[in-house]
């Protein structure tokens, strides 16, 4: 009998020592990788004198919640928000309509060339990373746009959504090359067509990959920063993200403002990010099941 | 015979005609936003553009004044100091997270969701907390250094600290491209680490010889996406830093940016585009090419 317990309770010793060395570990990391959003949280709540103290105090004194109304006083606040609710919404809308039906495209019909033309995709995530404004592509594009009169509008920043992301059509494609082949063309065998097959068929077996891609792209637009800095120079259709820097340009930085500001940009991130994680999580790796 | 043959040739037009039909926006989108810009650089590139009026063409004479501008190769050796930083420290940062988020402890999903947090918030709001967080007098990153009697360092006022500073703010978006390691982590099947127990191999071991290899198809992945990232790095410094000081974030985004939009160089700005993507497409050919000596694809 007690040759039976030692061994068992040695080893939930060790079992036990093994899970609190991981959880130190895990709590540390934890800890670094919230650092900045508390400090974030901390600065906004904290007055102008508590500010400038050395050492800085790890919890404010006073909790100064008036911050957040000065901030919101300090920069258009509502209209920016406007402004990037609509062009988070728009490309939310053009990114699932366009790359499911492109991934459609790339999956469920058998075309010659279809594999052959999937390559480019892949290319022009490898090369370019960041669709749709990034630094190679910036300057012709301005100018095109610049051409058409389309600069000071959300149309640079909200027509190429509509026209697929190399990114978004390769985790649908994957997604949708899952689906057994049988379920379309049991229903090609009873008259439906492409489009009907698409949209009762395919459309509700993808919908979770379609709100991955749909939560991604609204992030996206509403983490964008080069694109409304290079499109957006009238101060009417700012973004919040442009709004912010009007804390870094003024002549004496008041930190405690600029991080209430942060705050409420980065709150509703936050927030759609814990109410969907399970899709963000496993949003990762739908694309990488080869 | 023959009627089922024509029959046949009639599906495979129409599924070609289906298929062009449906990735068609594709097509458009790649033309338009991705072609034509790539080409267009080129073009632009030996024009002397203003952005206003029509662009005037002069042939190299842009690439020369280039070559003979000190802030275009600095901005190059300082894109490439951050590449070579920030690339291999992303993976190692990020494959560090992946081992933590596949700890085996009963709250490990808690863990994941905080240490994929930051990679979700803005860069650009992160880059705001981070001008506070290493503020030299009043940041808390300096404080918590003082603990350990290390003096302040100016972070982004320092040429020789303010790259680091932008590598560091990386490295807080590598909770998504942990959770991409983490999955390739958990398909490596248990039997393999068993095997290598029973002839008792340590943890290093393992890692090295069993983790490791298993997880280059991914490293590959990270690289190049990083590569990527790397040179096209812009909203970090543009808001930290504005490239300075004494030029020491003047990546080549940034440099591409202020030519373009802030001296009305447009011609200057394409041409060096166009170097960028060469650059960026060359390297990342390379680095496909060199997998074949290193990338173990024996799990697939």
């Amino acid at each position: 009998m007690e040759a039976f317990i030692r061994p068992l309770s040695t080893r939930f010793l060790f079992e036990a020592r093994q899970q609190l060395a991981s959880r130190l570990f895990l709590i540390v990391t934890c800890l670094f990788y919230l650092s900045p959003m508390y400090w974030m949280v901390v600065t906004a709540l904290k007055s102008d004198t508590e500010l400038a103290k050395f050492p800085p105090t790890l919890w404010p004194q006073e909790l100064v919640w008036k911050n957040f109304d000065q901030a919101t006083k300090t920069f258009p606040f509502l209209p920016y928000l406007g402004n990037t609710i609509f062009y988070a919404a728009i490309t939310v809308i053009g990114s699932v309509l366009s790359n499911f039906i492109i991934a459609y495209g790339f999956s469920r019909i058998k075309w010659p060339g279809r594999d052959l033309l999937f390559y480019p995709v892949i290319a022009s995530i490898f090369i370019f990373v960041q669709f749709p404004v990034n630094p190679i592509t910036m300057v012709p594009m301005f100018s095109f746009f610049a051409g058409l009169g389309l600069v000071n509008s959300f149309l640079p920043l909200v027509l190429p959504p509509f026209f697929g992301n190399p990114f978004f059509i390769f985790l649908l494609r994957q997604f949708m090359l899952q689906i057994p082949t049988s379920l379309s063309e049991a229903a090609r065998l009873d008259g439906a067509n492409e489009f009907q097959i698409m949209g009762r068929i395919i459309l509700p077996l993808t919908r979770p990959a379609l709100v991955v891609v749909a939560l991604l792209a609204g992030v996206n637009a509403w983490n964008d920063f080069l694109g409304p800095l290079i499109y957006l120079q009238n101060d009417k259709l700012y973004t919040l993200s442009l709004g912010l820097t009007f804390f870094r340009t003024m002549h004496r930085i008041e930190f405690n403002l600029m991080m209430a500001a942060s705050c409420l940009v980065v709150l509703p991130v936050i927030v759609v990010f814990l109410c969907f994680q399970r899709f963000f999580l496993e949003g990762v790796t739908l694309g990488s099941g080869k | 015979m023959a009627g089922t043959r024509k029959k046949l040739i009639r599906g495979d037009t129409r599924n070609l005609l289906y298929g062009l039909l449906f990735i068609s926006p594709w097509i458009i989108g790649f033309s338009v936003f991705l072609v034509y810009p790539v080409l267009s650089n080129f073009h632009l590139g030996m024009t002397q553009y203003s952005g206003f009026g029509a662009p005037e063409w002069i042939g190299f004479q842009n690439y020369v004044t280039l070559f003979k501008d000190p802030l275009f190769w600095t901005s190059l050796y300082n894109t490439f100091y951050y590449v070579i930083l920030a690339v291999p420290l992303g993976v190692v940062v990020a494959i560090g997270l992946a081992i933590a988020m596949n700890q085996k402890v009963r709250e490990v999903r808690w863990y994941r969701v905080i240490l994929y947090l930051p990679s979700v918030a803005p860069v650009f709001a992160l880059s705001m907390m981070m001008i506070w967080l290493l503020n030299p007098r009043f940041g808390l990153f300096n404080y918590i250094l003082s603990w350990a009697h290390i003096p302040a360092i100016n972070w982004l006022g320092d040429p020789h600290w303010s790259k680091l500073a932008i590598v560091l703010v990386a490295q807080f978006g590598a909770g998504h491209v942990g959770l991409i390691f983490l999955a390739a982590l958990r398909a490596i099947p248990p039997n393999l680490y068993d095997a290598a127990s029973l002839d008792g191999a340590s943890q290093w071991r393992k890692f090295r010889h069993i983790t490791l290899p298993l997880l280059t198809p991914t490293i590959l992945y990270d690289i190049i996406i990083g590569l990527g990232l790397g040179l096209q790095v812009f909203a970090p410094a543009y808001i930290m830093t504005q490239g300075g000081p004494l030029n020491s974030t003047m990546f080549t985004a940034l440099y591409i940016y202020k030519n373009a939009f802030e001296y009305n160089q447009v011609g200057v700005a394409a041409a060096v585009s166009g170097i960028l993507f060469i650059i960026n497409a060359t390297l990342a050919i390379v680095i496909f090419w060199s997998s074949k000596y290193w990338v173990n694809y024996h799990l697939e």
